[in-house]
């Protein structure tokens, strides 16, 4: 065994194992990331379940019909000063935009209608314990009663901070929540020792005070974000004038 | 020379007395989590639901038998100076193997699986295999030797997965398509809390959600194991 014949051998293994693994990675790449896009967009729609029709759940979808599902609905990207971007919402990561400077993000926007009624499904992105945290809210058209919401978590405490997900009695605490007080912005409040106004708080999971207080956080944060497309909205709309009590 | 004559005698594959006990002996007298304690970490880590832990052990079955295998294929060439490297060379394309197959058909098990794919390179099974059977042994009988010890990794992950589940969170096989409702509070559930006069005080225990009760539950199957298999009590 000299050293030729070990480096020979090395050589060999090597570059046949890589010429393999990447043939089957060309070959399985495609599927792949159709299914990503489908994991995603059942996460989105899981914010819409109430709302996809009679008896139908996210779960109860077939992946055509979660693709047909986003087909319809209007794809935005907006902008920090709420302008809308000639872009498609399914095109923005959020994880990317968070690592980029405030005024330089861009917003993904879905407006989703079911029976004559518009939702806005936006998405926020925070941080839980150990790792980031995120969800999609979808808003009914008064653009200020929530109309279900779905978080997900990195690597929150199996138990505790990561029953934001697996609990769903958590996620459904939040519909039918307001964003606005009497015209002022306050967002939902997930409260420590449970909560206090029913219109914009909800009971905050016991044991996982730091991941509570995160989605609180990210909500504030993230919803405000949209505010500015919001607000030309209602202008444009003229009567819901939650911005002139502003 | 020698060898090529003894393979000419013998067919490549056989199945007899030796060979079964290749495949049973893991499973009870030497199994790789209750015996000889490896791979520990993934089974706290992955077992707190079913059918995450039936889809790890599926995984762990089979890198542990075709690394073996493979390795067994070109033992006689592996040159003794490099012989970890290239085991793990083996190791970690069939990992990788597994991961992809994994994205193209189950994404959702994939993702609830994350880094734990991956780590199956770590998993001293795998390693400990090759080097204590694989090098030393033909082709079929190192494949079903990784057989047994993937399925005797994968049955305690699975029958721990299955007290973990039932007790944290009241279901089994919860995010397949077979889920069943077991222990809680509504009608669906196969013993109603809310009705029972037997369970009505049982709510879910947290602590079977997280990695501690895995712990506890493997101590338990050990020694549940050498109560009734003396043989495994150490003497000294």
């Amino acid at each position: 065994m000299n050293t030729r014949y070990v480096i020979g051998f090395v050589f060999i293994l090597t570059a046949s194992v890589a010429v393999i693994l990447t043939g089957l990675r060309q070959a399985t790449e495609e599927q792949a990331a159709i299914n990503e896009e489908i994991f995603n967009k059942r996460a989105i729609l899981s914010a819409l379940n109430d709302y996809l029709g009679e008896g139908v759940t996210v779960k109860s979808l077939s992946d055509q019909e979660v693709l047909a599902k986003f087909e319809s609905m209007e794809r935005l990207v907006l902008d920090m000063e709420g302008n809308i971007v000639e872009k498609d919402a399914d095109d923005i990561d959020m994880a990317k935009e968070r690592k980029k400077p405030e005024a330089e993000r861009q917003l993904p926007l879905y407006v989703y209608e079911y029976n004559g009624e518009k939702f806005y499904i936006i998405s926020v992105r925070g941080n839980g314990l150990w790792d980031e945290i995120w969800g999609n809210i979808a808003l009914k058209s008064d653009l200020n009663t929530i109309a279900g919401a779905a978080f997900d978590h990195k690597g929150e405490t199996p138990g505790l901070g990561a029953e934001i997900k697996d609990n769903p009695s958590f996620p459904n605490a939040f519909k039918g929540k307001m964003i606005y007080d009497d015209g002022t912005y306050v967002s939902v409040v997930v409260r420590k020792g449970g909560a206090k106004n029913p219109e914009h708080e909800i009971d905050a999971i016991s044991g996982a005070t730091v991941t509570s207080d995160g989605v609180t956080e990210m909500l504030y944060r993230g919803i405000q974000y949209y505010e500015p497309y919001f607000d030309k909205i209602r202008q444009s709309n003229g009567t819901q004038g939650l911005l002139i009590n502003k | 020379m020698a060898e090529t004559a003894v393979q000419e005698k013998e067919p490549i594959i056989q199945f007899g007395k030796k060979e079964r006990k290749l495949l049973t002996d893991p499973l009870n007298d030497n199994n790789p989590i209750t015996v000889q304690v490896l791979g520990i970490c993934s089974a706290l880590a992955v077992t707190s639901l079913v059918y995450p832990s039936l889809v790890m052990a599926i995984a762990v079955t089979l890198v542990t038998a075709f690394s073996n295998l493979f390795t067994s294929m070109i033992r006689n060439y592996i040159p003794k100076q490099v012989r970890m490297i290239v085991q793990l060379v083996i190791i970690a394309a069939l990992v990788t193997v597994v991961e992809l197959i994994l994205k193209y058909y189950n994404y959702p098990i994939y993702k609830q699986l994350s880094v734990y794919i991956g780590l199956i390179i770590t998993n001293c099974i795998v390693m400990g295999r090759l080097e204590a059977f694989a090098m030393a042994n033909k082709p079929w009988r190192s494949f079903l030797d990784g057989l047994g010890n993937g399925l005797g990794y994968g049955a305690i992950l699975v029958i721990v997965g299955i007290i973990r589940e039932i007790f944290g969170k009241g279901t089994l096989f919860a995010g397949s398509p077979i889920e069943l409702k077991i222990i809680g509070p509504n009608a669906e559930y196969l013993v109603n809390t809310t009705e029972s006069v037997l369970f009505g005080w049982y709510s879910n225990n947290n602590l079977m959600v997280l990695p501690a009760a895995a712990m506890f539950i493997i101590g338990i199957l050990i020694w549940i194991q050498r109560s009734y298999n003396t043989k495994l009590v150490d003497v000294s």
